[in-house]
Protein backbone atom coordinates (compact mmCIF):
# COMPACT_ATOMS: atom_id res chain seq x y z
CA UNK A 1 0.00 0.00 0.00
CA UNK A 2 1.20 3.82 -0.65
CA UNK A 3 2.54 5.79 2.15
CA UNK A 4 -0.17 6.98 4.04
CA UNK A 5 -0.96 10.58 4.35
CA UNK A 6 -1.65 10.58 8.17
CA UNK A 7 -0.38 7.87 9.89
CA UNK A 8 -0.03 8.15 13.98
CA UNK A 9 1.43 5.42 15.44
CA UNK A 10 1.43 4.77 19.40
CA UNK A 11 0.52 8.50 20.11
CA UNK A 12 0.04 9.29 23.90
CA UNK A 13 -0.29 12.92 24.86
CA UNK A 14 -1.13 14.41 28.82
CA UNK A 15 -1.82 18.04 29.31
CA UNK A 16 0.24 19.84 32.10
CA UNK A 17 -2.26 19.12 34.55
CA UNK A 18 -1.63 15.41 33.92
CA UNK A 19 -5.09 14.91 32.52
CA UNK A 20 -4.44 12.39 29.78
CA UNK A 21 -6.40 13.64 26.67
CA UNK A 22 -4.91 10.70 24.23
CA UNK A 23 -4.14 7.06 24.54
CA UNK A 24 -2.54 4.92 22.51
CA UNK A 25 -3.60 6.00 18.94
CA UNK A 26 -3.27 4.32 16.28
CA UNK A 27 -4.57 6.03 12.88
CA UNK A 28 -4.25 5.63 9.04
CA UNK A 29 -5.72 7.55 6.52
CA UNK A 30 -4.82 7.27 2.89
CA UNK A 31 -4.69 9.11 0.20
CA UNK A 32 -8.51 9.71 -1.25
CA UNK A 33 -10.07 8.95 1.89
CA UNK A 34 -12.74 11.33 3.39
CA UNK A 35 -12.76 10.29 7.12
CA UNK A 36 -15.03 11.27 9.98
CA UNK A 37 -13.64 11.50 13.31
CA UNK A 38 -16.35 11.27 15.63
CA UNK A 39 -16.68 11.84 19.57
CA UNK A 40 -18.43 13.48 22.07
CA UNK A 41 -17.39 17.09 23.82
CA UNK A 42 -13.98 16.29 25.39
CA UNK A 43 -13.08 12.98 23.69
CA UNK A 44 -10.06 14.64 22.38
CA UNK A 45 -11.00 14.80 18.85
CA UNK A 46 -9.51 18.54 18.86
CA UNK A 47 -6.18 17.92 20.23
CA UNK A 48 -5.59 15.02 18.13
CA UNK A 49 -5.97 17.10 14.94
CA UNK A 50 -3.43 19.61 16.62
CA UNK A 51 -0.91 16.81 16.44
CA UNK A 52 -1.48 16.32 12.94
CA UNK A 53 0.05 19.79 12.11
CA UNK A 54 2.57 20.13 14.66
CA UNK A 55 1.26 22.21 16.67
CA UNK A 56 1.00 19.76 19.47
CA UNK A 57 4.12 17.46 19.91
CA UNK A 58 3.89 14.07 20.63
CA UNK A 59 5.15 13.04 23.98
CA UNK A 60 5.14 9.31 22.67
CA UNK A 61 4.58 7.69 19.75
CA UNK A 62 4.65 9.34 16.13
CA UNK A 63 3.06 11.35 13.50
CA UNK A 64 3.97 11.64 10.44
CA UNK A 65 2.64 12.99 7.18
CA UNK A 66 3.21 11.42 3.79
CA UNK A 67 6.21 10.36 5.23
CA UNK A 68 7.45 13.10 6.68
CA UNK A 69 7.79 13.54 10.46
CA UNK A 70 6.10 15.81 12.31
CA UNK A 71 9.56 17.48 13.95
CA UNK A 72 10.67 21.20 14.65
CA UNK A 73 12.87 20.95 11.58
CA UNK A 74 10.03 19.79 9.16
CA UNK A 75 6.84 22.32 10.62
CA UNK A 76 6.53 24.89 7.76
CA UNK A 77 6.44 21.84 4.72
CA UNK A 78 3.81 19.85 7.92
CA UNK A 79 1.31 22.98 7.84
CA UNK A 80 1.37 23.00 4.36
CA UNK A 81 0.75 19.66 3.92
CA UNK A 82 -2.23 19.48 6.75
CA UNK A 83 -4.69 22.17 6.38
CA UNK A 84 -6.23 23.35 9.17
CA UNK A 85 -9.62 24.67 9.21
CA UNK A 86 -11.18 25.66 12.52
CA UNK A 87 -14.44 25.84 14.09
CA UNK A 88 -15.06 29.39 14.15
CA UNK A 89 -14.07 31.35 10.89
CA UNK A 90 -13.62 34.62 13.31
CA UNK A 91 -10.69 32.62 14.53
CA UNK A 92 -9.28 31.86 10.78
CA UNK A 93 -10.45 35.19 9.08
CA UNK A 94 -7.48 37.81 10.69
CA UNK A 95 -6.66 39.53 7.89
CA UNK A 96 -8.35 43.02 6.69
CA UNK A 97 -9.58 42.05 3.47
CA UNK A 98 -10.61 37.96 1.94
CA UNK A 99 -7.76 38.36 -0.54
CA UNK A 100 -5.42 39.31 2.07
CA UNK A 101 -6.30 36.40 4.29
CA UNK A 102 -5.99 33.92 1.30
CA UNK A 103 -2.69 35.05 0.37
CA UNK A 104 -1.43 34.75 4.45
CA UNK A 105 -0.75 31.15 3.93
CA UNK A 106 1.13 31.06 0.73
CA UNK A 107 3.30 34.03 1.86
CA UNK A 108 4.27 32.10 4.27
CA UNK A 109 5.29 29.49 1.98
CA UNK A 110 7.43 32.24 -0.08
CA UNK A 111 5.00 32.63 -2.39
CA UNK A 112 5.15 35.92 -4.42
CA UNK A 113 4.41 37.98 -7.59
CA UNK A 114 2.51 35.83 -10.51
CA UNK A 115 2.47 32.60 -8.52
CA UNK A 116 0.79 34.12 -5.59
CA UNK A 117 -2.20 35.66 -7.74
CA UNK A 118 -2.40 32.81 -9.73
CA UNK A 119 -2.81 30.68 -6.44
CA UNK A 120 -4.54 32.28 -4.40
CA UNK A 121 -7.43 33.01 -7.88
CA UNK A 122 -7.32 29.21 -7.91
CA UNK A 123 -8.81 28.87 -4.45
CA UNK A 124 -11.14 31.40 -4.16
CA UNK A 125 -12.55 30.40 -7.62
CA UNK A 126 -12.94 26.25 -5.83
CA UNK A 127 -14.73 27.75 -3.10
CA UNK A 128 -16.89 30.05 -5.46
CA UNK A 129 -16.25 33.42 -3.90
CA UNK A 130 -14.04 35.35 -6.00
CA UNK A 131 -16.90 37.90 -5.78
CA UNK A 132 -15.66 38.37 -2.26
CA UNK A 133 -11.85 38.93 -2.54
CA UNK A 134 -12.40 42.82 -1.85
CA UNK A 135 -14.53 42.59 0.90
CA UNK A 136 -13.56 42.78 4.71
CA UNK A 137 -14.34 39.64 6.74
CA UNK A 138 -16.58 41.22 8.84
CA UNK A 139 -18.59 41.82 6.31
CA UNK A 140 -19.12 38.26 5.59
CA UNK A 141 -22.31 36.08 6.10
CA UNK A 142 -21.44 33.03 8.50
CA UNK A 143 -21.59 30.36 5.61
CA UNK A 144 -19.40 32.58 3.28
CA UNK A 145 -16.60 33.16 6.50
CA UNK A 146 -16.29 29.41 6.24
CA UNK A 147 -16.26 29.07 2.81
CA UNK A 148 -13.13 31.80 2.64
CA UNK A 149 -11.41 30.49 5.53
CA UNK A 150 -11.85 27.07 3.51
CA UNK A 151 -10.27 28.93 0.54
CA UNK A 152 -7.56 30.44 2.67
CA UNK A 153 -6.75 26.69 3.69
CA UNK A 154 -6.63 25.22 0.35
CA UNK A 155 -4.39 28.06 -1.02
CA UNK A 156 -1.23 26.52 0.48
CA UNK A 157 -2.61 23.06 -1.81
CA UNK A 158 -2.39 20.75 1.17
CA UNK A 159 -2.34 17.03 0.89
CA UNK A 160 -5.21 16.49 3.80
CA UNK A 161 -7.71 18.94 4.69
CA UNK A 162 -8.77 18.88 8.16
CA UNK A 163 -11.96 20.53 9.12
CA UNK A 164 -12.91 21.28 13.34
CA UNK A 165 -16.94 21.04 14.26
CA UNK A 166 -17.75 22.72 10.15
CA UNK A 167 -21.22 22.38 10.65
CA UNK A 168 -21.73 24.09 13.82
CA UNK A 169 -23.35 27.58 13.53
CA UNK A 170 -24.50 27.01 9.50
CA UNK A 171 -28.15 27.13 8.24
CA UNK A 172 -29.69 24.43 6.45
CA UNK A 173 -29.04 25.79 3.03
CA UNK A 174 -25.18 26.86 3.83
CA UNK A 175 -24.61 23.13 4.84
CA UNK A 176 -25.66 22.26 1.78
CA UNK A 177 -23.36 24.56 0.45
CA UNK A 178 -20.26 23.55 2.25
CA UNK A 179 -21.02 19.54 1.64
CA UNK A 180 -21.23 20.73 -2.14
CA UNK A 181 -17.69 22.39 -1.55
CA UNK A 182 -16.16 18.95 0.43
CA UNK A 183 -17.43 16.37 -1.97
CA UNK A 184 -15.90 19.29 -5.58
CA UNK A 185 -12.60 18.86 -3.62
CA UNK A 186 -10.10 16.97 -5.07
CA UNK A 187 -7.95 16.27 -1.39
CA UNK A 188 -8.02 14.02 1.19
CA UNK A 189 -10.21 15.10 4.17
CA UNK A 190 -10.95 14.61 7.71
CA UNK A 191 -14.22 16.02 8.98
CA UNK A 192 -13.88 16.45 12.75
CA UNK A 193 -18.10 16.63 14.02
CA UNK A 194 -20.28 14.98 16.39
CA UNK A 195 -22.89 15.91 13.81
CA UNK A 196 -23.41 12.17 12.93
CA UNK A 197 -25.70 12.42 9.73
CA UNK A 198 -23.09 14.67 8.68
CA UNK A 199 -20.81 12.22 9.03
CA UNK A 200 -23.01 9.85 7.21
CA UNK A 201 -23.84 12.53 4.55
CA UNK A 202 -19.71 12.75 3.46
CA UNK A 203 -17.62 10.67 4.64
CA UNK A 204 -17.32 6.38 3.82
CA UNK A 205 -14.88 5.87 6.90
CA UNK A 206 -15.89 7.03 10.47
CA UNK A 207 -13.46 6.98 13.53
CA UNK A 208 -14.72 7.71 16.72
CA UNK A 209 -12.84 8.60 19.49
CA UNK A 210 -13.95 8.62 23.42
CA UNK A 211 -11.91 9.23 26.63
CA UNK A 212 -8.21 9.94 24.80
CA UNK A 213 -9.05 6.41 22.52
CA UNK A 214 -10.12 5.26 19.67
CA UNK A 215 -13.06 2.98 20.27
CA UNK A 216 -14.26 2.06 16.95
CA UNK A 217 -13.21 2.60 12.92
CA UNK A 218 -14.92 1.52 9.92
CA UNK A 219 -17.75 2.24 7.49
CA UNK A 220 -20.02 4.76 8.75
CA UNK A 221 -22.77 3.39 8.27
CA UNK A 222 -21.65 0.16 10.08
CA UNK A 223 -20.80 2.13 13.43
CA UNK A 224 -23.85 4.41 13.15
CA UNK A 225 -26.34 1.90 12.68
CA UNK A 226 -24.64 -0.26 15.84
CA UNK A 227 -27.01 1.70 18.64
CA UNK A 228 -25.31 0.25 21.78
CA UNK A 229 -21.94 1.40 20.15
CA UNK A 230 -23.32 4.85 20.11
CA UNK A 231 -24.98 4.61 23.25
CA UNK A 232 -21.51 3.49 24.97
CA UNK A 233 -19.75 6.77 23.73
CA UNK A 234 -22.66 9.49 24.17
CA UNK A 235 -23.17 9.47 20.76
CA UNK A 236 -27.08 9.32 19.13
CA UNK A 237 -28.65 9.65 16.05
CA UNK A 238 -31.21 12.52 15.97
CA UNK A 239 -34.35 11.53 18.14
CA UNK A 240 -36.29 12.70 14.81
CA UNK A 241 -35.04 9.89 12.68
CA UNK A 242 -36.68 7.79 14.57
CA UNK A 243 -39.73 9.81 14.95
CA UNK A 244 -40.27 9.69 11.70
CA UNK A 245 -39.43 6.10 10.71
CA UNK A 246 -41.18 4.61 13.40
CA UNK A 247 -44.12 6.06 15.83
CA UNK A 248 -46.34 7.98 13.31
CA UNK A 249 -48.87 9.75 15.65
CA UNK A 250 -45.91 11.02 17.99
CA UNK A 251 -45.92 14.63 18.60
CA UNK A 252 -44.29 16.47 21.60
CA UNK A 253 -45.71 16.06 24.56
CA UNK A 254 -47.59 19.24 25.67
CA UNK A 255 -46.52 21.03 29.10
CA UNK A 256 -49.10 20.89 31.52
CA UNK B 1 -18.51 51.42 14.78
CA UNK B 2 -22.12 49.93 15.30
CA UNK B 3 -23.46 47.12 13.77
CA UNK B 4 -21.68 44.27 11.82
CA UNK B 5 -21.86 46.25 8.12
CA UNK B 6 -21.51 49.94 8.62
CA UNK B 7 -18.66 51.62 7.55
CA UNK B 8 -18.82 54.56 9.94
CA UNK B 9 -15.92 56.42 7.80
CA UNK B 10 -15.48 55.26 4.25
CA UNK B 11 -17.82 56.51 2.05
CA UNK B 12 -17.89 54.29 -1.53
CA UNK B 13 -17.90 56.32 -4.38
CA UNK B 14 -15.85 56.05 -7.23
CA UNK B 15 -13.50 59.29 -7.46
CA UNK B 16 -9.52 60.45 -8.27
CA UNK B 17 -9.22 60.97 -4.40
CA UNK B 18 -10.74 57.85 -3.77
CA UNK B 19 -7.96 56.15 -6.54
CA UNK B 20 -5.11 57.78 -5.42
CA UNK B 21 -2.64 55.57 -3.98
CA UNK B 22 -3.06 55.42 0.01
CA UNK B 23 0.43 56.31 1.00
CA UNK B 24 0.37 59.43 -0.94
CA UNK B 25 -3.01 60.00 0.44
CA UNK B 26 -1.46 59.38 4.44
CA UNK B 27 1.89 61.49 3.34
CA UNK B 28 -0.22 64.57 1.82
CA UNK B 29 -2.85 64.65 4.34
CA UNK B 30 0.06 64.94 7.23
CA UNK B 31 1.84 67.49 4.86
CA UNK B 32 -1.37 69.76 4.86
CA UNK B 33 -2.16 69.41 8.76
CA UNK B 34 1.84 70.13 9.31
CA UNK B 35 1.01 72.93 7.53
CA UNK B 36 -2.38 74.17 8.61
CA UNK B 37 -1.27 73.60 12.42
CA UNK B 38 1.92 76.42 11.91
CA UNK B 39 0.19 79.05 9.89
CA UNK B 40 -0.20 82.11 12.00
CA UNK B 41 -4.07 82.60 13.74
CA UNK B 42 -4.37 86.59 12.29
CA UNK B 43 -3.83 85.22 8.87
CA UNK B 44 -7.74 84.96 8.70
CA UNK B 45 -7.46 84.65 4.57
CA UNK B 46 -5.05 81.75 5.18
CA UNK B 47 -7.88 80.10 7.01
CA UNK B 48 -10.40 80.55 4.32
CA UNK B 49 -8.22 79.30 1.31
CA UNK B 50 -7.31 76.20 3.16
CA UNK B 51 -11.00 76.14 3.61
CA UNK B 52 -11.79 76.55 0.07
CA UNK B 53 -9.26 73.82 -0.71
CA UNK B 54 -10.82 71.46 1.32
CA UNK B 55 -13.87 72.08 0.33
CA UNK B 56 -12.66 71.42 -3.26
CA UNK B 57 -11.60 68.37 -2.26
CA UNK B 58 -15.11 67.39 -1.06
CA UNK B 59 -16.24 68.05 -3.96
CA UNK B 60 -13.91 66.02 -6.03
CA UNK B 61 -14.22 63.18 -3.72
CA UNK B 62 -17.83 63.35 -4.07
CA UNK B 63 -18.58 63.28 -0.86
CA UNK B 64 -22.17 64.05 0.27
CA UNK B 65 -21.79 67.51 2.30
CA UNK B 66 -24.22 66.16 4.92
CA UNK B 67 -21.94 63.58 5.88
CA UNK B 68 -19.40 65.43 6.32
CA UNK B 69 -21.14 67.92 8.51
CA UNK B 70 -22.04 65.08 10.90
CA UNK B 71 -18.63 63.42 11.21
CA UNK B 72 -17.50 67.12 12.08
CA UNK B 73 -20.08 67.39 14.82
CA UNK B 74 -17.31 65.20 17.01
CA UNK B 75 -15.29 68.49 17.48
CA UNK B 76 -18.51 69.73 19.49
CA UNK B 77 -16.95 69.29 23.13
CA UNK B 78 -14.14 71.08 22.06
CA UNK B 79 -16.30 73.96 20.44
CA UNK B 80 -17.79 74.45 23.72
CA UNK B 81 -14.08 74.45 25.84
CA UNK B 82 -13.30 77.03 22.74
CA UNK B 83 -16.30 79.07 23.78
CA UNK B 84 -14.77 79.81 27.76
CA UNK B 85 -11.99 80.94 26.26
CA UNK B 86 -13.35 84.65 25.39
CA UNK B 87 -15.09 84.83 28.93
CA UNK B 88 -11.90 84.12 30.95
CA UNK B 89 -9.10 85.06 28.49
CA UNK B 90 -6.86 87.68 29.27
CA UNK B 91 -7.11 91.64 28.65
CA UNK B 92 -7.78 93.60 26.77
CA UNK B 93 -11.21 93.32 26.73
CA UNK B 94 -13.74 94.18 23.79
CA UNK B 95 -16.59 94.94 23.95
CA UNK B 96 -19.10 92.33 21.79
CA UNK B 97 -22.89 92.88 21.15
CA UNK B 98 -22.71 94.32 24.78
CA UNK B 99 -20.60 91.67 26.23
CA UNK B 100 -17.04 91.86 27.54
CA UNK B 101 -14.52 89.72 26.04
CA UNK B 102 -11.03 89.32 26.21
CA UNK B 103 -9.21 90.00 22.86
CA UNK B 104 -6.69 86.98 23.06
CA UNK B 105 -9.32 84.51 24.28
CA UNK B 106 -11.26 85.63 21.25
CA UNK B 107 -8.34 84.35 18.65
CA UNK B 108 -7.73 81.42 21.32
CA UNK B 109 -11.11 80.34 20.13
CA UNK B 110 -11.11 81.36 16.70
CA UNK B 111 -7.06 79.21 16.48
CA UNK B 112 -8.55 76.28 18.40
CA UNK B 113 -11.94 76.35 16.05
CA UNK B 114 -10.06 77.27 12.60
CA UNK B 115 -7.43 74.61 12.93
CA UNK B 116 -9.52 71.71 14.48
CA UNK B 117 -12.29 71.51 11.90
CA UNK B 118 -9.77 72.45 9.23
CA UNK B 119 -7.71 69.16 10.60
CA UNK B 120 -10.25 67.15 11.04
CA UNK B 121 -11.63 68.12 7.55
CA UNK B 122 -8.46 66.77 6.00
CA UNK B 123 -8.37 63.31 8.22
CA UNK B 124 -12.43 63.34 6.98
CA UNK B 125 -11.19 63.12 3.74
CA UNK B 126 -8.31 60.71 4.11
CA UNK B 127 -10.77 57.91 5.88
CA UNK B 128 -13.81 58.82 3.49
CA UNK B 129 -11.54 57.93 0.45
CA UNK B 130 -9.95 55.39 1.83
CA UNK B 131 -10.82 51.83 2.32
CA UNK B 132 -9.33 50.24 6.07
CA UNK B 133 -7.52 47.92 4.12
CA UNK B 134 -5.46 50.38 2.40
CA UNK B 135 -4.78 52.76 4.66
CA UNK B 136 -2.87 49.87 6.17
CA UNK B 137 -1.14 49.37 2.88
CA UNK B 138 -0.33 52.58 2.75
CA UNK B 139 0.93 52.63 6.06
CA UNK B 140 3.26 49.61 5.52
CA UNK B 141 4.02 51.58 2.27
CA UNK B 142 5.41 54.40 4.01
CA UNK B 143 7.54 51.85 6.37
CA UNK B 144 5.79 52.02 9.46
CA UNK B 145 6.41 48.80 11.33
CA UNK B 146 5.05 45.83 10.64
CA UNK B 147 4.39 44.90 14.15
CA UNK B 148 1.97 47.89 14.59
CA UNK B 149 0.50 48.22 11.12
CA UNK B 150 -0.34 44.39 12.17
CA UNK B 151 -1.85 45.24 15.58
CA UNK B 152 -4.00 48.12 13.75
CA UNK B 153 -5.25 45.37 11.53
CA UNK B 154 -5.97 42.99 14.11
CA UNK B 155 -7.90 46.41 15.98
CA UNK B 156 -10.06 46.82 12.90
CA UNK B 157 -10.66 43.50 12.22
CA UNK B 158 -11.62 42.31 15.71
CA UNK B 159 -13.83 45.61 16.88
CA UNK B 160 -16.80 44.20 15.27
CA UNK B 161 -16.61 40.96 17.08
CA UNK B 162 -16.20 42.51 20.18
CA UNK B 163 -18.41 44.35 20.56
CA UNK B 164 -20.72 41.57 18.99
CA UNK B 165 -19.81 39.86 22.32
CA UNK B 166 -20.27 42.47 24.29
CA UNK B 167 -23.91 43.06 22.72
CA UNK B 168 -24.70 39.48 23.14
CA UNK B 169 -23.54 39.82 26.95
CA UNK B 170 -25.65 43.01 27.50
CA UNK B 171 -28.80 41.56 26.15
CA UNK B 172 -28.17 38.58 28.32
CA UNK B 173 -27.96 40.57 31.26
CA UNK B 174 -31.08 42.16 30.72
CA UNK B 175 -32.98 39.32 29.46
CA UNK B 176 -32.32 38.33 33.02
CA UNK B 177 -33.85 41.96 34.26
CA UNK B 178 -30.46 43.44 34.80
CA UNK B 179 -30.84 47.35 33.89
CA UNK B 180 -29.95 50.72 34.50
CA UNK B 181 -26.76 52.78 35.90
CA UNK B 182 -27.06 53.42 39.07
CA UNK B 183 -23.97 52.27 41.41
CA UNK B 184 -25.45 49.53 42.54
CA UNK B 185 -25.85 48.08 38.77
CA UNK B 186 -22.09 48.26 38.40
CA UNK B 187 -21.17 45.36 39.80
CA UNK B 188 -22.40 42.21 36.92
CA UNK B 189 -21.14 44.70 34.24
CA UNK B 190 -17.45 44.64 36.13
CA UNK B 191 -18.09 41.10 36.11
CA UNK B 192 -18.55 40.76 32.36
CA UNK B 193 -16.24 43.38 31.35
CA UNK B 194 -14.12 41.06 33.45
CA UNK B 195 -15.53 37.79 31.06
CA UNK B 196 -15.01 40.08 27.94
CA UNK B 197 -11.44 40.22 28.37
CA UNK B 198 -10.71 36.70 29.46
CA UNK B 199 -12.56 35.33 26.13
CA UNK B 200 -10.82 38.31 24.00
CA UNK B 201 -7.51 36.60 25.24
CA UNK B 202 -8.91 33.20 24.44
CA UNK B 203 -9.92 34.53 20.85
CA UNK B 204 -6.27 35.97 21.12
CA UNK B 205 -5.03 32.52 21.54
CA UNK B 206 -7.32 30.55 18.65
CA UNK B 207 -6.31 33.27 16.17
CA UNK B 208 -2.58 32.55 17.00
CA UNK B 209 -3.03 28.99 16.87
CA UNK B 210 -4.41 29.76 13.40
CA UNK B 211 -1.87 31.51 12.30
CA UNK B 212 0.70 29.31 13.38
CA UNK B 213 -1.15 26.56 11.15
CA UNK B 214 -0.96 28.33 8.25
CA UNK B 215 2.75 28.70 8.18
CA UNK B 216 3.30 31.88 10.51
CA UNK B 217 6.45 31.87 12.13
CA UNK B 218 6.91 35.20 13.65
CA UNK B 219 6.76 38.17 10.76
CA UNK B 220 3.87 39.21 9.44
CA UNK B 221 3.85 38.53 5.45
CA UNK B 222 4.53 42.02 3.43
CA UNK B 223 1.66 42.87 1.71
CA UNK B 224 1.60 43.80 -1.72
CA UNK B 225 3.13 47.34 -2.15
CA UNK B 226 0.44 50.26 -2.90
CA UNK B 227 1.69 51.52 -6.20
CA UNK B 228 1.01 55.30 -7.55
CA UNK B 229 0.94 56.74 -11.29
CA UNK B 230 3.02 60.05 -12.23
CA UNK B 231 0.21 62.12 -12.29
CA UNK B 232 -0.77 60.82 -8.40
CA UNK B 233 2.64 62.18 -7.26
CA UNK B 234 2.01 65.26 -9.16
CA UNK B 235 -1.53 66.09 -7.53
CA UNK B 236 0.03 64.93 -4.39
CA UNK B 237 3.40 66.64 -3.87
CA UNK B 238 1.39 70.26 -6.09
CA UNK B 239 -1.43 70.12 -3.52
CA UNK B 240 0.87 69.26 -0.11
CA UNK B 241 3.32 72.32 -1.58
CA UNK B 242 0.58 74.76 -1.98
CA UNK B 243 -0.56 74.03 1.28
CA UNK B 244 2.87 75.30 2.55
CA UNK B 245 3.12 77.93 -0.01
CA UNK B 246 0.00 79.61 2.13
CA UNK B 247 0.91 78.95 5.54
CA UNK B 248 4.89 80.74 4.69
CA UNK B 249 3.10 82.88 3.08
CA UNK B 250 1.11 83.75 5.78
CA UNK B 251 4.14 83.59 8.06
CA UNK B 252 5.81 86.62 6.27
CA UNK B 253 3.06 88.76 5.62
CA UNK B 254 1.24 88.58 8.83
Amino acid sequence: MSTPVIEILGLDFSYPDGTEALIDIELHIHRGERVALLGPNGAGKTTLVLHMNGIHRAQTGTVTVSGLPVTPPNLLEIRRRVGLVFQDPDDQLFMPTVREDVEFGPRNLGLTGADLEQRVAAALALLEVADLADRAPNHLSFGQKRRVSMAGVMAMEPEILVLDEPTSNLDPASRQDLTRALLSLDVTQMIVTHDLLYALEVCPRSVIIDSGRIVADGPTRELLTDTDLLAAHRLALPAALELLAGAPNQPGKPVN
Amino acid sequence: MSGSHGHAIFVHTLSPLHRLAPHLKIAAGLVMLGAIISTPRRALWASAVYGLALAALVIMARLPIRFVLSRMLVLTPFALLALMFPVFGADPRVEVLGISLSEPGLWDMWNLLAKASLGLSTAILLGATTEVADLLRGLDSLRVPRLVTAILGFMVRYIDVVVDDLNRMRLALAARGHGGSSIAHWGPYGRAMGTMFIRTYERGERVYLAMESRGYAGEMPASARAKATPEQWAFAILGSTAFWAVAITARIVT
